[in-house]
């Protein structure tokens, strides 16, 4: 009996003498170099396409002592990926990593660093101080470059390490090295550290700093001058002779060809022009357009950051294109992201000058095939009509002209853009026969809500408003509330009008929505109708029929604080996304902490699934469901926290701190304008 | 800054991804495809980067790939997709052609790669020039261990030393790509020129280059009356041998150029272009029994010139069969899975004008909806020795102070037709 259990327990952590993990370490042990070469070659194979090979960790690492470059990579990629399983082993590398960072070879001691600092263990991190602080002083630029990067490694392991040892301020020395890259690492490093530890004071650049970054902007890689210009434009100056030094070095970058490089000096002159005379602000602007234009034709996917970014620009600066509308011109097969986007921008561009051309391109668009673009083109037309008096009448006309294609969907979305042309100019009325025509072929809500509200409002001049209103009215109780909230305001309007044949309809819809709609904004809103109608009539109609204050601007605009912080925050995903960063970076269960716990409690679970699986092999189904209790607490989180939460988090974007700010003002003018109306 | 980049396939499966900086959940990629896909059920307008549960992904489309990078900070949208266009350009470089199967068969190399492009999210090294000089396939045949070559680190991090060419050349070809957008009413809509001057570079040691255009703000600061012909060059963009404030400073465009093979800079003009190949094309149409095409090309460039490989591909209905063709020059071919029909004229001289009619069948059982997909005309076309801009090549001067050789600079000058030339259908 004894016996027994005893052999049912080694067969657990016996591993099979078959198959694939079998023949891998039987190869990672072989006594012949190339067999144990190819051997971890498949290894990382097989981790590549994601199976779990973690069980041969010692293994592995036995190899890891080699002159072979090629294979010792392999095998620090191998250490990389499941250190976290056997935290333990890792020790057993140290020795090799020490070794290494004082090899012969620049190349081995930059790979060693490298890796040690992706070693995510803390009983590595105890050893990295040596060969770190050695590195860093390395005589190679290429080791130096990647010692700086390890700096910041280390911090977000073990902040007090790196203070402890002085490394920090190594690297603050780092700005002042002879070697480009090294300056443009220890940058990187030192914003991250700065960013993860503000009280450290890691970075702040002085006038001193900044002459340095200046003058290694020049000679950087294209990437190394995107970090320095970015640090150039975080850096706040109220010195106007300084600011002028900025903007005159930076500008040159406008002729880089990496997209990117120029974004960043765009972002970092806009970030100090406020600074400059007005002469000189004109000047630069002037000379940011054709850049600005030349990034509308790079790859899609740059490009799209490019154009939410010139959509932020322009939002500030309105005349900076003023001239370029062309070049915004959707192309046939661009993707339609961007057409999305161009349509935007075309927009914020239009003036009295170029909205004929505008016009006819924007028609063509709006018979195109995809129904999001379409209706988007339709919508901007009426924009247009809105931003720009002198066309209405041509946007008008277009309009009617696309109703008159009947194809439904630029239909419905016409009728809804002429709702809004005609709450700017009520005078176009004659129009209304030609929606009127299209009637039946309206089915999405909006549509019919428009048009509904246009009847209403019109209806002392269609002589059949009640017909119409009265078809809608049959099927009362299946529209959607909004359409609903139309139909009974537009009853009401009409009865003020004509009194005589629309009493039996105001008095069915009034009934039917306080006997059967269980809908609250619909009942008060059909009692207060209800009671003012049976009071003074007169009063009843100045308070439903006033003049409504004309739209004046349909295009969506930032409110200014978020479009302050947009603007220095441009070609980051804040600037793409068009929010703050603190709306979309995650907080609590999303939050940078609980993310990283989270990667964490993967390679921990990973470690702990490692056993399930030998167990499983060896059939052992008792001990399978012991582990798996053990397991269960790190397991997905339940879908009702998660969901919960997630509301919470786009609640919180919505109103987030700087959008707030905005809203006592938007508030203040609802009560002025309350206030107005009984004036 | 990228905290793990994926390479996945088609139905968003990863192929090999490589984490940097452990901060992310790696298995938040298994929820890529599923955000994509409610993305685009959603709205057709499904942008190149999304966030979700704090995680942010941006992702670019290569041949039957995705390339992701999550990030979780509010990292630089413009860098991250643009080093995932560079890694594309390394990958292909290295591979030839980077597919799915190219990144089975190179996974080590991939590794070693991704190790040297990036460090803890930070671009690095992204010259494939440079990279291979220490990162190579056949590493193992190597007597000698690889080193990292001076240059990954210098300030001229494009070229290394040493080079020796018995023979010392530069070739240098000025291309001009013309996009242009006619209205069916005829009317140029948008018209633009991106050019491009592209070196050949064939010389030994650390040469100095001096390259003069007839660029007119050049010839202005340097109060010369413009003798011939100057150009303005709207947006000049350089390779980043070029030494960009100097070129601030005196308009002057001086470089150490990379061994062999790039892209010096290019450049965009803004002004309004005859169209070079004009396409007028009449339609009728007899809904139910045929569609009927008159199609005239006209090339509008002087005699002397002529356009090659002249390729006009008009659109046609999807349900249109029992294609019929009257030409007097060049062969024209019907391609249903493009639904078009391809012209091609091998030698098309200047001011000369062709006509081809198209008489193609419908189905007599008329579609429900009519043929809504306006899709233009599409002209592809070379035409050698000649520029549309005008640009010229005043001088390349070549100096290498050590080793004083004698050098051969040749030009070539060709216009193209861009992505886009199209002439819409009435």
């Amino acid at each position: 009996m004894q016996a027994s259990i005893e052999k049912r327990i080694r067969s657990v952590f016996q591993i099979p003498r078959k198959g694939e993990t079998y023949e891998l370490r039987s190869g990672l042990v072989s006594q012949y170099a190339y067999e144990r070469k190819d051997a971890i070659q498949r290894t990382i194979a097989a981790m590549t396409l994601g199976k779990d090979v973690s069980a041969l960790f010692p293994d592995v690492l036995k190899n890891i002592a080699t002159p072979d470059i090629e294979q010792k990579k392999l095998v620090y990629l191998y250490l990389m990926n499941y250190a976290k399983s056997h935290p333990d082993l890792c020790i057993l590398a140290v020795n090799t990593f020490v070794q290494d960072s004082e090899d012969s070879n620049p190349l081995v001691r930059a790979l060693a660093i490298r890796t040690m600092g992706c070693i995510r263990v803390d009983k590595i991190v105890d050893y990295m101080e040596e060969p770190l602080r050695k590195t860093l002083k390395d005589d190679s630029p290429y080791v130096r470059k990647t010692a700086a990067i390890c700096v910041a490694k280390l911090f977000d392991l073990n902040p007090n390490l790196v203070i402890e040892n002085g490394f920090l301020a190594t690297l603050q020395e780092m700005i002042g090295d002879a070697n480009p890259m090294v300056i443009a690492n220890a940058v990187s490093a030192l914003t991250e550290i700065q960013e993860a530890a503000p009280e450290t004071n890691a970075f702040a650049v002085n006038a001193d700093i900044l002459k340095k970054l200046l003058l290694a902007l020049n000679e950087c890689t294209e990437w190394g001058r995107i970090t320095i210009l970015t640090s150039i434009a975080d850096y706040r100056t109220a010195d106007t002779r300084e600011a002028e030094h900025i903007c005159e070095r930076v500008v040159p970058q406008f002729q880089h060809v990496n997209p990117s490089v120029v974004l960043a000096a765009v972002k970092t002159i806009l970030c100090h022009i406020h600074l400059l005379d007005p002469e000189l602000q004109k000047q630069y602007l002037d000379k940011m357009s054709p850049p600005l234009v030349t990034l509308a034709v790079s790859a899609p996917e740059v490009q799209y950051v490019a154009l939410r970014n010139i959509n932020i620009i322009l939002q500030k600066y309105p005349d900076i294109l003023s001239n370029q509308l062309r070049i915004f011109f959707c192309k046939y097969n661009d993707p339609l992201y961007l057409k999305v986007e161009k349509l935007d921008i075309m927009i914020r561009l239009a003036n009295s000058r170029n909205v004929d051309t505008l016009l006819s391109e924007l028609k063509e668009y709006a018979l195109e095939v995809d129904m999001d673009f379409v209706k988007r083109a339709v919508r901007a037309i009426g924009q247009c009509a809105i931003k720009i008096e002198s066309s209405a009448q041509r946007c008008v006309n277009v309009l009617l002209d696309l109703i008159n294609t009947k194809v439904n969907y630029v239909v419905q979305e016409s009728v809804i853009v002429m709702r809004d042309v005609l709450r700017r100019y009520p005078g176009y009325g004659g129009v209304i026969p030609t929606l009127c025509q299209g009637i039946d072929e309206l089915d999405e809500p909006e549509a019919r809500g428009a048009m509904i509200w246009i009847v209403g409002e019109y209806a002392d001049k269609i002589d059949n408003a009640d017909e119409i209103l009265s078809t809608f009215i049959e099927g009362f109780l299946d529209e959607t509330t909004q359409v609903q909230l139309q139909l009974l305001t537009a009853t009401v309007k009409l009865f003020l009008l004509k009194p005589q044949n629309a009493q039996p309809l105001v008095q069915k819809v009034l009934q039917t929505i306080t006997n059967e709609c269980d809908n609250a904004d619909l009942r008060d809103r059909a009692y207060i109708y209800w009671r003012l109608l049976s009071t003074n009539s007169q009063t009843t109609k100045d308070i439903i029929m006033s003049k409504k204050p004309p739209v004046k601007d349909v295009i969506q605009h930032l409110p200014p604080p978020v479009l302050e912080e947009l603007l220095r925050e441009l070609s980051t995903l804040a600037s793409v996304y068009h929010k703050p960063a603190e709306t979309f970076i995650g907080q609590g269960r999303f939050g940078a902490d609980a993310l990283q716990r989270k990667a964490l409690e993967e390679q921990a679970q990973l470690a702990q699934e490692e056993p399930i699986q030998v167990s499983a092999k060896a059939g052992n189904l008792e001990n399978l469901l012991d582990i798996d209790f053990d397991v269960e607490p790190v397991a997905p989180p339940t879908a009702g926290v998660a969901n919960i939460n997630l509301g919470f988090n786009k609640n919180s974007a919505r109103t987030s701190p700087p959008i707030d700010l905005n809203q006592p003002q938007q508030f203040r003018s609802h009560v002025e304008d309350l206030l107005g109306m009984f004036d | 800054m990228a905290s793990a980049i994926y390479f996945l396939d088609l139905k968003g499966k990863p192929l090999l991804s490589r984490n940097y900086r452990g901060d992310v959940p790696m298995s938040a990629v298994d929820k890529f495809p599923i955000l994509l896909l409610d993305a685009e059920e959603e709205s057709s307008v499904v942008p190149p980067c999304f966030s979700h549960e704090g995680i942010n992904y941006l992702y670019i489309r290569h041949s039957n790939l995705y390339i992701l990078a999550l990030t979780k900070r509010n990292s630089n949208a413009a860098e991250i997709l643009l080093f995932l266009h560079k890694v594309v350009q390394v990958l292909t470089e290295y591979f030839k052609e980077l597919e799915e199967e190219s990144i089975r068969d190179n996974f080590v190399i991939i590794y070693e790669l991704l190790d040297e492009l990036m460090d803890f999210g930070y671009p690095q090294t992204t010259e494939t020039k440079i990279l291979k000089e220490y990162i190579t396939q056949q590493s193992h045949q190597l007597e000698v261990q690889p080193r990292p070559p001076i240059a990954v680190t210098n300030a001229v991090s494009w070229r290394s030393e040493g080079i020796r060419y018995r023979k010392n050349e530069v070739f240098l070809d000025v291309i001009e790509s013309v996009n242009l957008l006619v209205s069916s009413t005829g009317a140029v809509l948008r018209s633009e020129i991106l050019g491009s001057v592209k070196l050949k570079c064939y010389l030994s040691g650390m040469p100095e280059l001096r390259l003069g255009l007839n660029d007119r703000v050049m010839f202005e600061n340097s109060g010369r009356s413009s003798r011939g012909k100057s150009i303005e060059m709207e947006d000049v963009k350089f390779h980043q041998c070029v030494r960009l404030s100097r070129f601030e400073n005196d308009r002057t465009i001086s470089f150490i150029p990379p061994d062999g093979e790039f892209e010096l800079m290019s450049y965009r003009l803004n002004t309004q272009v005859k169209p070079l190949i004009w396409v007028d094309c009449a339609v009728q149409m007899h809904a139910g029994s045929r569609i009927e095409f008159a199609i005239n090309a006209r090339a509008q460039f002087k005699r002397r010139s002529t356009a090659n490989n002249v390729e006009i591909t008009i659109p046609v209905p999807d349900d249109a069969d029992t294609p019929k063709f009257r030409t007097s020059v060049g062969t024209v071919h019907y391609a249903p899975e493009k639904a078009a029909i391809v012209w091609k004229i091998k030698h098309f001289g200047g001011g000369k004008e062709f006509t081809m009619r198209a008489e193609l069948g419908l189905p007599s059982v008329k579609e429900t909806d009519p043929d809504r997909k306006k899709r233009p005309i599409n002209v592809k076309f070379e035409i050698p020795y000649f520029t549309t801009s005008g640009i010229q090549v005043r001088y390349l001067k070549i100096i290498e102070p050590k080793l004083q050789y004698p050098s051969l600079p040749w030009v070539r000058y060709i216009t193209q037709s861009g992505d886009d030339y199209t002439v819409r259908l009435p």
